[in-house]
């Protein structure tokens, strides 16, 4: 299954990932309308350190902690992708704690959100690797984890 | 200063409307123009530090950002240019020789635009490239007019050494140091994977890039930064640099800030020591000096690589080439005074040499008047701006052409001309580690790649509709060109007609 890998070699720590994922999750077509004046609040979040850095986001674990600590089977795992139903959430943010990765975030609204790998807002094509500027976070086959 | 004599340049333009002040500029201009202001909540800029190398621009997610020139004025006057004035208050100011990089950008006349191409119509059929065989590929080294057999009366198949080049364009020289080890990365990839090459420069081999020497010119300057024996044997040919198209007449420096770890060892010179590069070569005043050096190479490789020798074209470049021809080089690498540097005294840069259009013309016709032409293949570079003006570089005698101001451009280079800054934005022309990963050579070398394999297109598109399928066929074919609006010396220089003729 294709996912979402970071490369922190060519991470540059330009922060355009995150704005990507949050005007693709917006659900506006136009970027600066949804994005001017409002503080964002990624799926993606650039981890910087003094030299290196690089881009988080749901890892797409084979067997998630995440969907096993979910309480209600929000979180559930559909053709490789662990997707979220925001109607069953209950907001107890268990799978927060439980993910290793720090990949899952409380959402503005009292449930949580996650990379979902786009496919439910731009039809299974991540907007963050798209619009990296140097190919620091590529989607692609690399066998299972 | 409490005074500043200069404004700046550009103009820093945002649109408000359009801003996220995602902060993607400031985090990326290493020159520091943009910043944020918290209590604001908006992006300002200091266009005084703005050297106009579009990366805000070009990585701006909303394209908020455009810069433009600044229409502040000085009172006009066609003597008294405002650059001109500029330019004596820096140096007023600093007491210092002006530096500048890249190609000379004064108004000269570009010859490439004032010569048109042939087409076939109705009496000489042209070829379509997509269903007829198109041959580009080229061979550089010394030709020989002879043939010769063995005892047993077959032909001897033994010929000088050559390079093989599947398209007549090469990535002309620059040194690691100068760029970046992920320029140099690109362009050595993509030479491997075009089938040409590209050129050290002076600066040493990079130990990681010995694999790509089947298609690599190793360059033996001035200075010999990094030359050795196995650094001889690592390339497909050896050049010898005698001269640069920007800076005709002058050695090279790069400041000892840029020497650090890798460049140091490349260059077998301490770390943080200027590497000055002497405008002569100290062993090398006279043809028969040059003759000693052509061979000391050829011994220390075995015969088994081409020569070449490299100079700026100059005033009298054809009697220079003539005697090149006879020093036993195998290839003459010709460098107009557009060429590109790293960094170059802005007076030299703009005011010394001469267009490669005519020198180009005035060294085939010397060689070939003098029936050494075939001695040896001829490379021109300087500002070869696209398959057009290959193919007219062909037609006016050239072998094969170097392109280095065009591939940097492939690599994202938006020819700010700041690269003596060692502050290039898009990673190339600096050794600062966190901009030298701005440049991904996954990314780059298919740039390049892609921008030759388009060339190479073009150029078939070119020669099919002149009724010629191989690029041979094309070389000195002068009959192809056509002059407009040229004077009748131009026209005698040139060697081509003017159009309507």
């Amino acid at each position: 299954m294709k996912r979402i890998y970071v490369n922190e070699k060519w991470c540059l720590g330009c922060h355009l990932c995150e704005y990507y994922c949050a005007f693709a999750n917006s659900g506006a077509k136009n970027m600066a309308k949804a994005l001017r004046d409002i503080t964002i609040h990624p799926r993606i979040r650039i981890e910087e350190g003094r030299d290196v850095s690089f881009a988080v986001s749901c890892r797409h674990c084979k067997e998630p902690l995440c969907v096993k600590s979910c309480i209600t089977g929000s979180l559930k795992i559909e053709d490789g992708v662990i997707t979220f139903d925001r109607e069953r959430c209950v907001g107890c943010y268990t799978c927060i704690l439980s993910c290793p990765y720090g990949a899952i975030m409380p959402a503005e609204g009292g449930v949580i959100q996650k990379c979902e790998l786009c496919v439910q807002n731009a039809g299974g094509s991540p907007a963050c690797v798209a619009g990296c500027p140097n190919k620091a976070i590529v989607f692609e086959e690399r066998g299972e984890l | 200063m409490a005074v500043d004599f200069l404004y700046p340049e550009y103009e820093v333009i945002r649109n408000p409307q359009r801003c996220i002040a995602c902060r993607v500029c400031e985090r990326q201009c290493a020159n520091e123009v943009h910043s944020y202001d918290e209590e604001l909540g908006v992006m300002l800029s200091d266009e005084s530090k703005c050297v106009c190398c579009h990366r805000c621009v070009a990585l701006c997610p909303t394209r908020a950002l455009k810069i433009v020139k600044s229409d502040h004025t000085f009172k006009e006057s066609a003597n008294w240019r405002g650059d001109t004035i500029a330019e004596v208050y820096r140096q007023a100011g600093s007491g210092g020789v002006l530096l500048s990089s890249m190609g000379n950008p004064k108004d000269f006349p570009v010859y490439w635009d004032k010569i048109l191409i042939n087409a076939s119509q109705v009496t000489n059929p042209s070829i379509d490239p997509l269903r007829e065989p198109m041959e580009t590929q080229i061979y550089l080294g010394k030709r020989t007019a002879d043939v010769t057999r063995g005892a047993d009366g077959k032909i001897a198949a033994e010929l000088p050494p050559h390079l093989s080049l599947k398209v007549p364009v090469m990535f002309g020289a620059m040194s690691y140091g100068s760029i970046s080890y992920n320029a140099h990365e690109s362009l050595a990839r993509a030479a491997c994977e075009l089938g040409t090459y590209y050129n050290t420069g002076e600066g040493g081999l990079h130990q990681d890039f010995y694999q790509y020497g089947p298609h690599t010119i190793v360059q033996v300057a001035s200075g010999r930064f990094g030359v050795h024996k196995s650094y001889l044997e690592a390339g497909a040919a050896i050049e010898i640099k005698m001269g640069q198209g920007a800076k005709p007449g002058i050695g090279g420096h790069l400041p000892g800030a840029k020497i650090t770890g890798d460049v140091s060892r490349t260059r077998m010179i301490p770390e943080g020591s200027d590497a000055i590069s002497p405008a002569p070569h100290h062993d090398i005043y006279s043809i028969e000096d040059l003759r000693q050096l052509v061979f000391s190479l050829k011994e220390a490789t075995a015969y088994q690589k081409p020569v070449s020798v490299k100079i700026a074209a100059v005033h009298n470049v054809a009697a220079i080439a003539s005697g090149i021809a006879r020093s036993g080089a195998d290839i003459i690498v010709i460098d107009g005074f557009r060429g590109g540097t790293g960094a170059a005294p802005t007076r030299i840069r703009d005011n010394v040499g001469i267009p490669i259009e005519l020198a180009l013309a005035a060294v085939d016709q010397r060689l070939r008047e003098e029936g050494i032409r075939d001695n040896v293949s001829i490379v021109v570079s300087g500002s070869i701006r696209s398959s057009a003006d290959v193919v007219k570089a062909v037609a006016l005698g050239a072998d094969a052409v170097y392109i280095g101001t065009a591939a940097l451009l492939a690599l994202g280079c938006h020819l700010c001309r700041s690269c003596q800054a060692g502050r290039c934005n898009w990673g190339i022309a600096t050794q600062r580690p966190d901009l030298v990963k701005r440049l991904n050579p996954d990314i780059g070398y298919k740039r390049l790649v892609n921008l030759v394999t388009a060339w190479d297109h073009e150029i078939k598109e070119m020669m099919g509709g002149m009724g010629i399928n191989s690029i041979e066929a094309l070389r000195g074919n002068r009959l192809m060109l056509r002059g407009i609006g040229l004077n009748e010396k131009e026209l005698q220089i040139l060697g081509i007609k003017h159009a309507g003729e």
